[in-house]
């Protein structure tokens, strides 16, 4: 099922206009690999026809299913370990520390994709600093589909996604069992606001944060939407508050605001100390 | 490292050895838990064991119990590998003093990931 190259440039096209990601060329594999599932749901039998379709309706549920299936990512919880021992270790005891007066702290991961990095977060939250109970926390998460913020909210994962990455102890302290699949408890879920945020464009309003989890996201947009995105991140991230990146992003030539942390392969960033 | 794979199964054996030696393990095998006991008298501890649940002669959460009464084995991390989905077998083997569960069918990410977060050098 190649895709041909006038196709290509199609679906590139309306996924760079509605959600800013960048198709290169030589990402067809990854076109004809995304959009298969959806070619069978349609039973649509060829890309080809799928392109044709999109013509004939360029605003329809169609379009929008397409973005969803090229904007969505593979993920586990507790991916890539590293910045969450970080957060572990370093940035969470730092941020009580600092925050210990106001007792509120406000934390938003930018694209949530299916939860995982979410009820990561919110399982080290609740697992190993339980002073924060107390607290006033806020809690965001965002992703450009709707399918995915439902099943964030949902909080429901097959086997297998339970078996990537999640520890058995918490899986026992956090989810419950619901027919073959498992679910994440309502306290965790509750703890969450999910909300549709499209990064390329406007932003909803949201409290000066002291932690932003933006990981694996600034690789698929060009150089000037990376720079409008750290811009923008810039302006929300309290003076002392951390970025976390992915371990292959960086800021460096795009934004000379932010420098990164010391810590092994966590992609953390603060605001210039001045 | 070292590793001692126990399954009942040869074919999940030689998957799981094959996982374990691309990660430089050095890899023993036993089919059920009594002969992995057996297995550890010539070895003495390993660094890893993977342990399936429903096999004959001594299953593995039987053996789980056993090693986790012998203060030689204190230091070995225990990882059951098996069919059994239900929570309370989950807890069950955790409170048994498994470290780590994974349900069948496992892939090599997740076998990676689970001694990752055991404290594996595996990276």
């Amino acid at each position: 099922m190649a895709i041909n190259p006038a196709d290509f440039d199609h679906i590139s096209k309306i996924v760079k206009e509605q959600s800013a990601i960048v198709l290169e060329k030589g990402k067809e594999y990854l076109v004809e690999s995304r959009l298969r599932p959806l070619l069978q749901k349609e039973k649509l039998g060829s890309l080809e026809n799928l392109v044709t379709k999109l013509k004939a309706q360029p605003r329809g549920e169609l379009r929008d299913s397409v973005i969803e299936a090229m904007t969505t990512n593979e993920t586990s919880f507790f991916r890539d370990i590293h910045p969450f021992e970080t957060l572990k270790k370093e940035i969470f005891p730092d941020l009580i520390e600092k925050r210990k007066d106001k007792k509120e702290l406000n934390i938003w991961c930018g694209a949530s994709s299916s939860g995982q990095e979410p009820y990561s977060l919110a399982m080290i939250l609740r697992n190993q600093f339980s002073m924060l109970n107390t607290w006033k926390i806020t809690f965001g998460a965002s992703d450009i589909s709707n399918q995915m913020l439902n099943r964030c909210r949902s909080g429901i994962y097959s086997q297998l996604e339970i078996n990537r990455g999640l520890p058995a102890p918490l899986m026992v302290k956090y989810f419950n069992r619901l027919g073959a699949e498992w679910q994440v408890k309502e306290d965790l879920r509750k703890m969450i606001q999910f909300r549709i945020t499209n990064l390329s464009k406007k932003w909803p309003f949201m409290p000066p944060l002291d932690l932003i989890m933006m990981r694996n996201v600034l690789i698929y947009f060009d150089v000037e939407m990376k720079k409008d995105i750290l811009g923008k991140i810039r302006k929300l991230l309290r003076p002392d508050g951390y970025l976390f990146l992915g371990a292959a992003e960086t800021t460096m030539n795009l934004d000379n605001s932010f420098e990164r942390m010391p810590y092994k392969q966590s992609g953390c960033y603060r605001l210039k100390q001045s | 490292m070292r590793a001692l794979v126990i399954d009942d199964s040869r074919a999940i054996r030689v998957i799981l050895g094959q996982i374990l030696k691309a990660l430089k393990f050095e890899v023993h095998n036993a089919g059920h838990g009594l002969e992995a006991l057996e297995k550890l008298k010539e070895t003495g501890p390993v660094d890893l064991v993977l342990v399936d649940w429903n096999m004959p002669e001594m299953n593995g959460y039987e053996f789980v119990c056993a090693v986790r009464k012998d203060d030689q084995y204190n230091g070995m991390r225990l990882m059951m590998v098996t069919t059994e989905t239900e929570m309370a077998q989950v807890v069950k083997a955790l409170e048994a003093g498994a470290d780590e569960y994974v349900m069948k069918p496992f892939t090599k990410e997740m076998i990676v990931e689970k001694l990752t977060i055991m404290g594996l050098p595996v990276e």
